[in-house]
């Protein structure tokens, strides 16, 4: 059995789990969540249950939903990987605000807060302005004064950081996010040092003494054995 | 309420299944005993697909990995925490211990960092180069044979180096180092800090057919499902039972006290069933404590009888005394020159591929053991909190932070892989003030009385975590890093994190020749009853500034050998 051959039979019971997943690909994205956080992420039964009762309940109004939406399109505009909708962002934050109960306060508080502003500046709430409007608004509550620190910060400014940092890792965490990030890994491999370009770019080379310590990925599948002394023989 | 006694009677019963009980059950079981071991957790089995969150990605959960369920994130493999529902644990006055448990089958050993060090020769000798604390009633000879054994049996990766106390064994290739780690090699050569590669208990190679090779995902924290790391249940417990040994499993089933006749000789142990919330019995002619060095401490000092009054093994006061955790502290740091990084897949094995061990004399330093160095970093898998306060570092470049829109697409990908991090694990004194109690005004939701913690650090310990902080700031800037916030201050304990936060208790029953000091002899039996053994890592004398897994293993070992030549000569 080659390397490739034997990585691959070592991986079939994982492989099964992926191929079992994308049969169910035909259903309506509501049920293929549902099988996935029921069935494919290894939840002790009082985690499934907490995740059950979390998914059945709801907590934003359509509207705080809405305006949630608005400012995900505006702080990750849609670009040729998709959008934050996409990406599943509403309802990540709308599980979060949930599964943590201190963000409760803070987004519906904001949210409002940000309605109140928009009314007072142009007379409609936030999500029905235009967006030049909506983004002179952003402009005043995105920049935190670098002499502050996170607690220390006005309101406005706090409520839209975190709304940020929610929006960018539920687009981050995502299957588009992922791939744009461009992250490599969760995938079997064979892991043989970083390559020669990255290693040239970086003026880095590696010492030959300390390289011939490493494995040679070759001998991976011979199986271990030592001399008296502990040497590997194989 | 009545309790339900088995009418099986076992050779050993063990409690607790993590690198101790695993140990004794495969040394025990593969010679012919009939084993029982008591788990307070379910079963788990890292291959069960309904279990296994290895290769699972964020978008699969609800979540995406945020630790409100598990506290280093939902997809790490502990069934626990440092709090857990219905199992409170108090603390005298304004000291503070967090303790850690995990209550599954294998316990922590299936999310451990693998670290698998052995103590050197000068680790059982300290109380001979300082005066502080105490020897270990062995020495580094007597051990060598177990951790050659343990080496071959379970698989570690590592390289032979020739330092005097940080002895070479029977090691698998380790793996090259990633990107960040040559950083870190570069740094820490500038300041004469010894670096090579790490000792993971991760299989680069094969060992056997029974346990796969290898694939180099990095997430060892979430259990390997073709048992390429160490686990208890996947290395020890189920190769017994495949063996053909007799082992039987009592899953969540919660310990309470070990049982004792009227010589005061240990007859089993009573535990709560956790299903039906009834209390049983298990007997064996021997018990084999493995609960972890709290819980050991806490069944002994429960175990109260007419003929054991102070607790069982407790005749010297010292059950519970002598806690420690290891030191530890952590700095991270930005490496403008890793910014705008080109992207491979660079998971590598669960967890770093190089390390510091300790490279000063003590004797030339104002606190008198020594630390190791880990380090982190690199392009890892996006979970929870990716992307959170995206370009704060900005603030290092002299440009805005904050702001919206596509510049922040701009901003994850430059900083992607830009900040690693070093944590210090250092040797703490063992201290008599320092200790786990009964207290007996609370008892947990199965009706145990719960433990009560007091335990304090001092200087040696603070100036410590100073020296390490020292030490990373002056590696950070060889490196052309930014260390990121500020030193900790005297007043923070110069960052010392709180006892029981590196998850490396010990001490709890150490072990030692006389029986008014120590609570056990050095093959890790009681002074006070011959048929009760401890083998996890309350026996240990001292913690090193190692990391205890690859002792307890070896430890456990060696006192199963010793209960089956005991047996052999009916001394037991």
């Amino acid at each position: 059995m080659d390397r490739r051959e034997s990585i691959k039979s070592l991986f079939l019971g994982s492989l099964i789990g992926g191929l079992a997943l994308e049969s169910c690909v035909g259903e309506n994205q509501q049920e293929l969540n549902t099988k996935i956080w029921e069935y494919q992420y290894g939840r002790t039964p009082k985690e499934k249950a907490t995740d059950e009762r979390i998914l059945s309940e709801s907590f934003f109004t359509s509207h705080e939903l809405k305006s949630i939406t608005v400012l995900g399109h505006l702080v990750l505009p849609p670009n040729e990987n998709g959008n934050i909708e996409d990406a599943g962002v509403p309802e990540f934050i709308e599980f979060m605000a949930k599964d943590y109960p201190n963000f409760q306060d803070q987004i519906r508080g904001g949210l409002m807060n940000l309605d109140h502003d928009s009314n007072s500046l142009f007379g409609k709430r936030f999500i029905l302005l235009t967006e030049e409007q909506q983004k002179s608004i952003l402009d005043k509550i995105a920049f935190p004064d670098p002499e502050l620190s996170g607690s220390e910060q006005t309101q406005p400014i706090q409520f839209f950081s975190l709304i940020k940092n929610l929006i960018m890792t539920g687009y981050f965490t995502s299957e588009i996010g992922i791939k744009e990030l461009g992250y490599a890994g969760n995938i079997p491999n064979v892991w043989n040092g970083v390559p020669q370009h990255v290693l040239d770019d970086h003026g880095l080379e590696y010492d030959p003494e300390w390289i011939a310590k490493c494995i040679d990925q070759d001998k991976r599948n011979d199986t271990a054995e030592w001399d008296s002394e502990g040497n590997l023989i194989t | 309420m009545q309790i339900i006694e088995s009418s099986k009677i076992y050779d050993v019963v063990i409690v607790g299944s993590g690198a101790g009980g695993g140990m004794a059950t495969k040394v025990l079981a593969d010679a012919g005993l009939k084993v029982a071991v008591v788990e307070a957790g379910p079963h788990f089995d890292p291959a069960n697909p309904e279990q296994q969150t290895q290769l699972k990605w964020p978008y699969e959960s609800p979540r995406r990995g945020a630790n409100t369920q598990r506290v280093f994130g939902e997809f790490d493999m502990a069934y626990g925490g440092w709090e857990l529902e219905g199992e409170p644990y108090t603390q005298v006055g304004d000291t503070q211990f967090d303790w850690y448990r995990s209550r599954m089958l294998g316990g922590r050993t299936n999310h451990w960092g693998r670290i698998s060090l052995r103590f050197g020769p000068r680790d059982f000798k300290g109380k001979d180069r300082d005066g502080l604390g105490e020897n270990w009633p062995i020495g580094y000879d007597d051990i060598k044979p177990y951790y050659d054994k343990v080496d071959q049996l379970i698989g570690v990766f590592g390289s032979k180096e020739n330092l005097p106390n940080e002895p070479d064994g029977f090691f698998l290739p380790p793996p090259k180092p990633r990107l960040h780690e040559l950083y870190y090699i570069k740094g820490a050569k500038k300041s004469n800090v010894k670096v090579i590669p790490s000792r993971l208990s991760i299989l680069t190679k094969r060992i056997n057919n029974d346990r796969g090779v290898c694939f180099y995902c990095g997430q060892c924290n979430r259990s390997c499902s073709v048992y390429a790391d160490f686990s208890s249940g996947s290395c020890l417990i189920f190769p017994a039972q495949k063996s053909g040994g007799q082992v039987d499993l009592y899953v969540d089933s919660m310990v309470r006290e070990v049982l004792v006749n009227e010589e005061g000789k240990a007859t089993g142990v009573s535990y709560i069933n956790k299903k039906d919330r009834t209390e049983n019995k298990i007997m064996g002619k021997i018990v084999i404590l493995a609960a972890s060095a709290c819980s050991s401490a806490r069944i002994l000092l429960n175990s109260k009888s007419k003929q054991h009054p102070n607790g069982l093994g407790n005749n010297s006061n010292m059950v519970g005394k002598y806690l420690h955790d290891s030191t530890g502290t952590d700095r991270m740091a930005f490496v403008p020159s890793l910014m705008n990084r080109k992207r491979y897949n660079e998971d590598g094995v669960g967890g770093m591929h190089i390390y510091s061990p300790w490279w000063l004399d003590n004797k030339k330093l104002d606190f008198p053991r020594g630390y190791h160095i880990e380090v982190w970093g690199g392009m890892g898998m996006p979970s929870y909190g990716t992307g959170f306060n995206v370009n704060d570092l900005n603030k290092y470049l002299g440009i805005k932070v904050g702001g919206y829109g596509n510049p922040l697409r701009e901003d994850i990908q430059k900083f992607y892989g830009s900040v690693m991090g070093m944590s210090g694990r250092g040797e703490a004194i063992a201290r008599e003030d320092n200790y786990c109690e009964i207290d007996p005004t609370k008892v947990d939701e199965f009706g145990i009385p719960v433990l009560r913690f007091n335990y304090k650090w001092s200087d040696f310990e603070r100036n410590q975590a100073r020296h390490m902080h020292n030490t990373f700031e002056e590696i950070i800037d060889n490196m052309g890093g930014v260390v990121l916030g500020s030193k900790p201050t005297e007043k923070e304990n110069y960052g010392l994190l709180n006892p029981g936060r590196i998850i490396h208790e010990v001490g709890t029953t150490r072990m030692g020749t006389d029986p008014k000091k120590s609570v056990v002899n050095e093959f890790e039996q009681l002074h006070d009853v011959k048929n009760v053994f401890i083998v996890d890592a309350g026996p240990f004398v001292s913690q090193a500034d190692k990391n205890p897994t690859w002792t307890i293993l070896a430890l456990a070992w060696r006192t199963s050998d010793y209960i089956i030549q005991e047996l052999k000569k009916q001394n037991i």
